[in-house]
């Protein structure tokens, strides 16, 4: 009981970590249409801006218990500045043109940012292991947690309230809706499109980069480390049905669940069990889980 | 590999000197020698690529995965006599597996009544390790081996000491040098260091030693750990090889030159003494670490001769794990 447990606990972290990165994928491609490559890149930089930030905070002697604001402003940061800037400097050019050659776009701006990345910060690892070992731990059925990956588990689920909230109960959460079913029936309508996808894109970003500065203090930050990420998220998204919020949650959850049985009970097929989730599903629910059925347009 | 074939048939170096993952060098070698171009692999660790094939313009100047697993089962086994429960965590490609076939073999030969309660194999860069930290936890092994390197080893360091699995098990880490450079005292006391042969902390005090610490530290600001001394053997037998083909002497003579040789380093004698003298064995090292006045050192360091850690030439390393380590109860 106390194995199956362990399972459960395993899964359900590693789930919410998946579902705060994938959210943002998610998110993009249900308003934009975009297979965002660049998402990893984003969540390395997450990383790294609160790898810089917490350092500095931490350094200057400040309070530790600052250091998770530090975590936060990280993924602010990150998400205002280079959201817009790639969204408005170069992918507002490509809107209109096919979803392939949105995504070599969108693999070109990884490639640039993986190098951009070490440009500014180096080739060294960075820690900032802190903010992971202040909240102390827990015991649960024999074994130790950090609290820190219990508040990772409600910072997801904090971030998928929000999203069902903003998008049922909000004037921009429907608006975004709208723009999600279709694109020019919502110009048509009046509702600003590029400005939508100007937030979405920044908002997607902040996402990513959350990710990345949750993971950071939990990890060395260290370039490529935004590769891995990527292939998980999109294992998460395609499974639950690209652009479906709903979807990307499930598909954390399978995923993270499968991956902590694996783990546990046949080790040897963990890298291959997530995998098999995603043919098994897709042959089965060929757009995903979620993913509702669409008109053709002639 | 189109980098590789880029500098031979492109830009016509000389030698390629090069590859820390096995992955890559078991993909380099048969090319370097389709293309007929001397290569010496500096870091890598699979005991397959000269176990599993042969080579006339591929060298490795670094000893093989092997050393250390087999170190690491001599250590362990040392320290402690009454060891009953193993469990790995390595990582899911050539050198993890490797060294995890290996190191579990040689403790199984040491000591047949061993259980492994679980080997955990996570993908490469895959950075999260919940799942794999509670599955080492519940086994509640004595050991826990680790072929970890860079980022992975120390995001696992970090994962896994505040859960407790360094004051439960003893965890033996192959590779842990480099972590110590970056970790310093958030390694926790006890933990079993290796660094890949007589490298970094457990390095000779000579000559060569002194001038790389030196020159690496002025360089770069930090000290010089296992990859940078088995960059300065590559380079170094490399330079022997070719003052001892003498001037303008072709490829054909540096290769022969290179074949079987010794030369010094600043972690000692190589000898290029496997594989039809391909191949490098060098002696290796284990210690403990102690936290000091908050800096990270290692005691009961304990040396194994190169003869003692590493298979005879044309043998391979499952045979001679299995066939010669000395068994106990």
């Amino acid at each position: 009981m106390g194995h199956v447990l362990a399972v459960v606990i395993d899964g359900i972290i590693y789930s919410s970590w998946l579902f705060i990165i994938a959210v943002g994928l998610t998110l993009i491609y249900g308003v934009m249409k975009i297979l965002n490559l660049a998402h990893g890149s984003f969540y390395a930089l997450g990383a790294y801006a609160a790898a810089s930030l917490v350092g500095r905070w931490l350094s200057a002697g400040r309070a530790p218990f600052g250091s998770y604001a530090m975590l936060i402003l990280a993924a602010i940061l990150v998400g205002l500045v280079v959201g817009p800037l790639i969204e408005r400097g170069l992918l507002r050019f490509m809107y209109g043109k096919d979803e392939i050659v949105l995504v070599l776009v969108t693999y070109a701006v990884f490639l640039i940012l993986e190098d951009a990345i070490k440009l500014v910060w180096g080739v060294d690892a960075y820690f900032v292991s802190e903010p992971y070992g202040l909240l102390g731990s827990l015991s649960i059925a024999g074994l130790t947690y950090p609290v820190y990956s219990a508040a990772l588990v409600v910072v997801s689920l904090l971030v998928g309230a929000a999203f069902a909230l903003a998008l049922k109960r909000t004037r921009q959460g429907k608006l975004l809706t709208a723009v999600i079913q279709d694109r020019e029936i919502s110009a048509a309508m009046g509702i600003d499109v590029r400005r939508v996808y100007l937030v979405t894109f920044t908002l997607g970003t902040m996402l990513a980069a959350t990710g990345g500065a949750l993971t950071a203090p939990t990890v060395s930050v260290v370039p490529g480390m935004g590769v891995e990420v990527i292939v998980l998220a999109f294992a998460v998204v395609v499974i639950g049905g690209l652009g479906s919020f709903a979807g990307a949650a499930l598909g954390s959850l399978i995923v993270g669940m499968v991956r902590s049985a694996a783990v546990h009970y046949l080790p040897a097929v963990e890298l291959f069990s997530v995998y098999a989730v995603m043919a098994v599903v897709l042959i089965a629910r060929p757009k995903g889980l979620f993913r509702a059925l669409e008109a053709r347009k002639i | 590999m189109s980098e590789y074939r880029d500098l031979v048939q492109r830009q016509n170096v000389d030698v390629v000197v090069g590859y820390i993952s096995s992955g890559d060098c078991l993909a380099v070698a048969p090319v370097a020698e389709e293309l007929k171009k001397l290569t010496v692999l500096f870091d890598c660790g699979s005991p397959r690529i000269f176990e599993d094939a042969s080579y006339q313009y591929v060298f490795r100047t670094d000893a093989h995965a092997a050393m250390d697993s087999v170190g690491a089962a001599l250590y362990v086994t040392e320290l402690k006599p009454g060891l009953k429960k193993i469990a790995g965590i390595n990582q899911n490609y050539a050198w993890g597996q490797d060294s995890w076939n290996d190191f579990e073999s040689a403790i199984k030969a040491l000591k047949p009544a061993v259980e492994t309660t679980t080997s955990q194999m996570p993908k490469l860069l895959s950075g999260q390790y919940g799942a794999e930290i509670s599955a080492l936890l519940s086994g509640d092994p004595d050991v826990v081996h680790s072929s970890f390197w860079d980022g992975d080893l120390e995001a696992f360091v970090l994962q896994a000491a505040p859960r407790g699995v360094f004051a439960k098990s003893t965890v033996i880490l192959t590779a842990g040098e480099t972590a110590m450079a970056r970790l310093g005292a958030q390694i926790p006391d006890g933990t079993v260091i290796g660094a890949r042969g007589p490298h970094g902390v457990y390095a000779p005090d000579n000559q060569l030693n002194r001038w790389l610490r030196k020159a690496f530290f002025d360089r770069y600001g930090v000290a010089a750990t296992y990859p940078a001394y088995h960059m300065a053997q590559a380079l170094l037998g490399l330079k022997t090889a070719y003052e001892k083909a003498g001037s303008g002497a072709g490829q054909e003579k540096v290769i022969a030159a290179l074949e079987g040789s010794s030369f010094e380093t600043p972690s000692g004698t190589i000898r290029m003494a496997l594989a039809k003298g391909h191949q490098a064995i060098e002696e290796t090292v284990y210690g403990t670490t102690k936290t000091v006045k908050g800096q990270v050192t290692v005691v009961n360091v304990k040396r194994y001769p190169a003869e003692v850690v590493n298979p005879p030439e044309g043998m391979k390393t499952q045979d001679w794990i299995k066939a010669s380590l000395k068994r106990t109860k």
